[in-house]
């Protein structure tokens, strides 16, 4: 089974990126990479990433957070993340990302800030 | 408290290696009587100073092995982890909170050895490469 399932579902303009399983050095980060940079060459620049299902992330997978986030910035688009497990939001918040970061609980509110 | 003991693994430098070295930390750390608390902070530190071994310090090439060492001493864990990397000064590594720092995609791992464990000392091996030596308490 893979490291890292990454699950596509369309709302509106905006992509949802379902993650489950564990984004961690190699397979993990190497998933997310490719799903972002494909998505961006499709031209969908609006993402919106569920780690709800995230059950652990190494700082190579928190700078794959990062590194996306950048690209699709570049790229003109926004990428938010939504429902933090606790773990993950600790280390955000160790990293100062969650200054960085739009991170929402809810999926609608996060569906809805992109209007 | 179970008796002084310590296991010593030499794995390849591959990526790999790192839930090896993991795996077997945990086990470790189950056996000298850690509860399973303790086994998400022991997992994060052992995978970030191993994933720097491979990768930085041993540039992932597989003939050149990182020496890992599990002990407990007065019940605590000990783990020493070594490479034979060129090294590098800790202090000179940028941190990665400063404002100018927070896009950049590396460079956390350090920071998440040192929360995670309660006692972090990096050091020059005499006979060259880097050795960090990490202590959790029970």
């Amino acid at each position: 089974m893979a490291e890292l399932n990454i699950s596509e579902r369309q709302a509106g303009d905006i992509t949802i990126l379902d993650l489950s399983g564990k984004v961690t050095i190699g397979e993990g980060s190497i998933a997310l990479r490719s799903t972002i940079r494909r998505l961006l060459g499709e031209g969908k620049s609006k993402i919106l990433l569920n780690l709800g299902s995230v059950g652990y992330i190494d700082s190579s997978g928190i700078g794959e957070l990062v590194s996306s986030f950048t690209a699709v910035n570049k790229e003109g688009g926004t990428l938010k993340l939504l429902n933090l497990t606790q773990k993950i939001q600790d280390l955000l918040a160790i990293t100062k990302l969650l200054t960085v970061f739009d991170v929402f609980d809810s999926e609608a509110d996060a569906l809805g800030s992109y209007s | 408290m179970a008796a002084e003991e310590t296991i010593e693994l030499k794995l390849p430098s591959r990526l790999e290696s790192i839930d090896e070295a993991v795996n077997e930390a945990l086990n470790f750390a189950s056996e000298i009587g850690f509860s399973e608390e303790a086994f998400y902070p022991i997992d994060m530190a052992v995978r970030e100073a191993v994933t720097n071994a491979v990768k930085h310090g041993n540039l992932l090439d597989e003939t050149i092995n990182v020496e890992i060492a599990f002990s407990n001493p007065n019940g605590d864990f000990f783990i020493t982890i070594r490479d034979f990397g060129t090294g590098f000064e800790v202090e000179e590594i940028p941190d990665p909170t400063n404002p100018e720092n927070l896009l950049k995609a590396t460079g956390r791992g350090i920071l998440f050895i040192r929360t995670f464990m309660d006692e972090v000392e990096w050091s020059q091996h005499p006979q060259g490469g880097m050795i960090i030596k990490m202590l959790k308490k029970q």
